[in-house]
């Protein structure tokens, strides 16, 4: 199996409130950095996961996958998922997938900070 | 038949273009063309019954074929790996994103009583990989993901359905019908006939997982759209409409 190239920092960035910086290749392969990732922040009490993609350099149709997966996590465990940074293409991919139905999606982290907090 | 040029065209990263309403660019001579011209795209957050993700695999041994070849003689293939009996009626372009692929099913109606007619577009697509995403109304709502990739034993090919049924018939139906099992036996013929294309003959795995146990109430009114209820009712109606169209042409004549 193909190794992820994938990297994640968690970052509080308020008291209920964690970024998730992803950087490099969201593919199948990156099942397991993405869930300790979230794993990470929900110990430290994150009611709301942002995603930062603003270093994402690619992603096809299993990292999609994940999201959708990710997504049923968070709703299950009552948290909130944002996300922010996505380039246009991104965006185009999300409103395909429709992901966007169910996705906050937001162009900096101030917004989707203000968006977590309202 | 509609213009060619309405087919979204693939971007570079192998992702179509979004599109509110799917297109066909053609219909095959014989094929059944309902459900589908018009409808939306429907993923697995769009669907009604539990989440399910289910993983079918074979093993190629080292040395038989690489995952780029797999995955083009898989799409180049692909009709013909289909469950015989259905159809699966590939685009004239291939299965590249944006383009959209007609199926005409008895095995997805329990019993076979009737014929469905159904579609998926191709999402995404590239040298290892392909996904297609169902339309309104198809038996489940998400999408499936075909790809090959190596392992330490040599090639592992890859079927991943990602779904919820679309409706609260569809759920019906795959929970105590025997949704489920027809669908596992689709994917399964479909990767068997992968490796016996390249002279395998091995046993598929099959991991099933439930992602989200929860029925989303909300889209129960997505049998609006349901294809089963569609096609049937063309089907029946069908007769009599040809019927009443000679009845007049010949009185014409």
């Amino acid at each position: 199996m193909p190794q992820p190239q994938l990297a994640t920092n968690v970052r509080k960035v308020s008291d209920d409130a964690c970024v998730l910086d992803i950087e490099g290749e969201m593919t199948a392969f990156a099942e397991k950095v993405l869930t300790d990732a979230y794993n990470l922040a929900t110990d430290d009490g994150a009611r709301v996961i942002i995603l930062n993609f603003e270093n994402l350099q690619y992603m096809n149709s299993s990292g999609i996958g994940l999201l959708v997966t990710l997504l049923v996590r968070i709703n299950r465990a009552k948290q909130r998922l944002l996300t922010y940074g996505l380039s246009d293409h991104y965006k185009h991919i999300f409103e395909l997938t429709r992901l966007n139905d169910a996705i906050g999606i937001f162009d900096t982290e101030d917004q989707a900070l203000n968006a977590a907090h309202a | 038949m509609t213009d060619q040029t309405e087919v979204s065209p693939p971007t570079p990263s192998g992702w179509a273009e979004p599109t509110p309403k799917v297109r066909l660019s053609h219909v095959p001579e014989g094929a059944m063309n309902l459900n589908v011209e018009g409808r939306q795209l429907s993923g697995p957050l769009q669907g009604f019954g539990p989440m399910w993700q289910k993983t079918y695999t074979v093993s190629l041994p080292e040395g038989t074929a690489s995952p780029e070849e797999v995955v083009s003689a898989w799409k180049e293939n692909f009709k013909d790996f289909w469950l015989p009996g259905d159809h699966f009626y590939a685009p004239l372009a291939g299965l590249n994103p944006g383009e959209v692929a007609l199926i005409n099913s008895r095995e997805s109606v329990p019993g076979g009583l009737m014929k469905l007619s159904t579609g998926v577009m191709v999402v995404y697509s590239d040298e290892t990989s392909f996904t297609l995403m169902t339309t309104q109304g198809h038996p489940f709502s998400g999408w499936v993901t075909f790809s090959a990739f190596e392992d330490e034993a040599g090639t592992k090919v890859q079927a991943q359905v990602l779904m919820r049924a679309n409706d609260p018939m569809w759920e019906f139906g795959m929970r105590f019908l025997g949704g489920h099992k027809t669908e596992d036996r689709i994917w399964q013929h479909t990767l068997s006939s992968v490796a016996a294309h390249f002279g395998v003959q091995s046993d598929v795995a099959t991991e099933i997982l439930c992602v989200d146990k929860k029925l989303q109430w909300g889209r129960a009114r997505n049998i609006w759209h349901n294809a089963g209820i569609r096609s049937g009712l063309y089907l029946t109606v069908y007769p009599f409409v040809r019927f009443r169209a000679a009845v007049r042409s010949s009185r014409r004549a």
